[in-house]
């Protein structure tokens, strides 16, 4: 049976996700694990501004929404709900294409407060690719039910991103989130991730390999990360680079 | 920037690969990576998060437990199933009536107008006898069933108890060869087949996709829910001291139950036939328990769902009201078209416990499975349109006087629940396994085992006698 998806690699800009009657200052990436209250931040923040349908050669739903804050079009872009951004199924490759080649102004992580050590997970994978990005510190009412305190400046020193902690169904935070976004998007906050240290040897392998990309067309992706990948075996995201300039080439010449 | 050759990306794969065999195997290095960035997660939490107070016990595990045991699991949702039926049959019948009285006034009106400006008969005919009778058989019937079911449905969905069903039934939906998240397909039929197709795409195998996808029209939608609710209140809602609901509730639950006992049966012979192999395992999160937001859920279904649903039957009624209309009086010889056509189906229908009417209805209710009653009932009529339906028992004595018995209603309500997907819901499947090949095979599939279980069911009464 033909798979029903095309593989990865599709040529997807941010332009893709900018309807064509707004004109839009950043495009946003909305990650993070299922049942975080993702879809409730989403929901809170664009209203009934929004847009559904595929993403681009995939079955996989995509929603988009767009807001306005302090003077800036926002488009943001809700990715499926994810674990990890392994590329173990199309849901977890959409997401990390986005990530990797929409290039988003920031991308936003939800976090459920009441489960932090699973979904930083993700949070740690996103910082791989990218240091334009903040963590939506979500739920933290049913965390305080839960008698569990969370320090929020801790947690952001540590990841060195910021974290905005928000309760999406009550709305609480909502406008500190947008402003933080606002600030991450324009430059203005230029955050400083402590990347995940690996083993000595690892680091050792990870480090010859950095330079050797450094003669390398990555697309602007951290070299760190393409490395990672390439040391596991990972040949589809080397592919994906390749496809995707190729794609831009074709498109630009 | 130029674009780099191959040369460099091919160079980097190697080199990659030749530093990574000094590593370890790939699986290794795969492991060193997430261990690290588990630990980190883990370090970061153990330095940010601290339980300020003892903290109650887990009350979600605690429900779990109970919701999913093998004891209470299924007894449960068998009851919750029974229950929110019960509700809709009971809740449902007043609404029904009251609309059905108010679009009889308006069609009184209508009638008015229509002679005061001296328009023809056959006008008249096609534009209130037809289309305007459909239609508002369309609403009255379908809207109050849909406007209580769907809120119950989606509160039971917002408070978090849909995943406990999938996380049930994951062991039989795995003996079958299919797919446990195929649960959640199923249960996004019954608020439209179509909406569960599509929905197959949370599956990521292709194979237990396609499973869910040919397999979801066994689950009854809204659009044949009516159907059901009707028919079962009708020859059994009425008289019986009382507890004609209760009865009727079963009857409509006990077809449900059958609908799925046929997805598994199916699905398991699809997996041993067309679609081979062993079901892939998946981990499923039960999401917490939360407060449903209810007034979100009203509006969210009453637009979402039942809106929606009611204009897409609308939309399709009407045509087909004034079709049918002129089918069943353009007359050939002293028989009406539709008087031959089911003259033709006549005797495969009889086979399998319907008449060449029913069948006919089916057929020609293929845009939208709203609209198969309101045809038959338009095509029983000799004067070719709609009868008044103050009520049910108009409806049930024009159908005994076409010579129904219970097992005429069950073959209906069977070949209902089994017969070809609707229009809408091909032609979703089309688009999402991408050809008419698995298309064909979804309309052939339900259509063969609708056709039959009628004929064993009928056969079966013949032979024992338990028909007159």
């Amino acid at each position: 049976m033909k798979p029903i998806y095309r593989p990865s690699g599709a040529l997807i800009t941010k332009a893709d996700f900018v309807p064509t009657h707004i004109t839009a200052d950043y495009v946003i990436g909305l990650a993070g694990n299922p049942n975080t209250g993702k879809s409730t931040v989403f929901n809170t923040l664009t209203g009934l501004n929004q847009h559904t349908g595929n993403w681009p050669g995939k079955t996989v739903s995509q929603a988009r929404g767009f807001y306005r804050h302090q003077g800036k079009n926002v488009i943001l872009v809700d990715l499926p709900g994810t674990y990890s951004l392994l590329a173990n199924s199309i849901e977890e490759e959409v997401a990390r294409d986005f990530i990797c080649f929409a290039k988003p102004h920031a991308t936003v992580v939800v976090v459920d407060a009441t489960c932090l050590e699973r979904n930083l997970n993700l949070v740690l994978q996103v910082l791989e690719i990218t240091p334009r990005t903040l963590v939506c510190l979500n739920l933290v009412d049913e965390a305080e039910r839960k008698g569990l305190h969370i320090d929020v400046g801790g947690l952001s020193d540590e990841l060195g991103i910021p974290v905005v902690p928000t309760a999406a169904r009550s709305g609480r935070g909502m406008t500190l989130l947008k402003d933080s976004i606002n600030n991450i998007a324009s430059g203005e906050h230029a955050t400083q991730p402590r990347p995940v240290r690996y083993l000595g040897s690892l680091e050792n392998a990870i480090g010859r390999l950095e330079t050797y990309l450094e003669q390398v067309y990555t697309n602007g992706l951290s070299k760190r990360w393409v490395a990672l990948r390439l040391l596991e075996g990972d040949s589809t995201i080397i592919q994906a680079i390749h496809n995707h300039s190729l794609a831009v080439t074709q498109q630009e010449g | 920037m130029g674009v780099a050759s191959r040369f460099g990306f091919d160079d980097a794969i190697r080199e990659g690969r030749e530093l990574g065999k000094s590593l370890g195997e790939e699986a290794e290095i795969r492991d060193m990576v997430v261990t690290a960035i588990y630990r980190r997660a883990e370090a970061i939490v153990g330095k940010v998060a601290s339980q300020t107070r003892k903290t109650s016990p887990d009350w979600d595990k605690r429900i779990d437990d109970v919701l999913t045991s093998r004891l209470v699991g299924y007894p449960l949702m068998l009851a919750l199933l029974g229950f929110v039926l019960w509700l809709t049959i009971i809740g449902a019948n007043y609404p029904s009536n009251i609309l059905a009285a108010l679009f009889s006034v308006i069609e009184d009106q209508l009638t008015g107008l229509f002679s005061l400006w001296g328009a023809p008969a056959w006008l008249h005919g096609l534009v209130v006898l037809g289309t305007y009778r459909g239609l508002a058989w369309v609403v009255s019937v379908m809207l109050p069933p849909m406007a209580i079911f769907f809120p119950l449905f989606t509160l039971l969905e917002d408070l978090g108890y849909l995943p406990r069903i999938a996380f049930n039934l994951d062991n039989l939906f795995k003996r079958s060869g299919a797919h446990g998240k195929q649960a959640l397909t199923m249960a996004m039929g019954f608020g439209c087949n179509a909406a569960g197709v599509m929905a197959a795409r949370i599956i990521e195998s292709p194979r237990e996709q396609m499973i869910a996808i040919l397999t979801n029209n066994f689950i009854p939608c809204n659009g044949r829910f009516p159907l059901l609710i009707a028919m079962s209140t009708m020859f059994l809602g009425v008289g019986i001291l009382g507890y004609g609901n209760v009865l009727a509730s079963l009857a409509v639950a006990g077809m449900i139950l059958f609908g799925i006992a046929m997805t598994f049966l199916v699905s398991y012979l699809l997996s041993k036939t067309m679609l081979k192999g062993i079901s892939a395992s998946f981990t499923l999160e039960l999401p917490p328990y939360r407060k449903p937001q209810v007034v979100q859920v009203l509006v969210r279904s009453v637009f979402d769902r039942t809106l929606f649903v009611l204009w897409r039957a609308v939309k399709v009624a009407a045509p087909a009201g004034a079709l049918v209309w002129v089918l069943a009086n353009w007359h050939i010889g002293d028989m009406s078209i539709i008087g031959h056509m089911a003259g033709y189906l006549d005797p495969f229908a009889r086979l399998i416990g319907m008449d060449g009417f029913i069948l006919l209805a089916f057929i020609l209710g293929l845009p939208a499975n709203e609209i198969v009653i309101p045809i038959l009932l338009m095509s029983y009529l000799g004067t070719g349109a709609l009868l008044e339906l103050d009520s049910l028992s108009t409806m049930k004595a024009l159908l005994v006087s076409r010579g129904w018995t219970w097992l005429t209603t069950l073959n209906v309500m069977v070949f209902s629940l089994l017969h070809f997907p609707c229009g809408t819901t091909l032609l979703t499947i089309h688009h999402e396994t991408g050809g008419w090949k698995w298309t064909v095979v979804a309309a052939l599939l339900t259509t063969i085992t609708a056709v039959a279980v009628c004929f064993l069911i009928t056969q079966g009464a013949r032979i024992w006698q338990l028909v007159p």
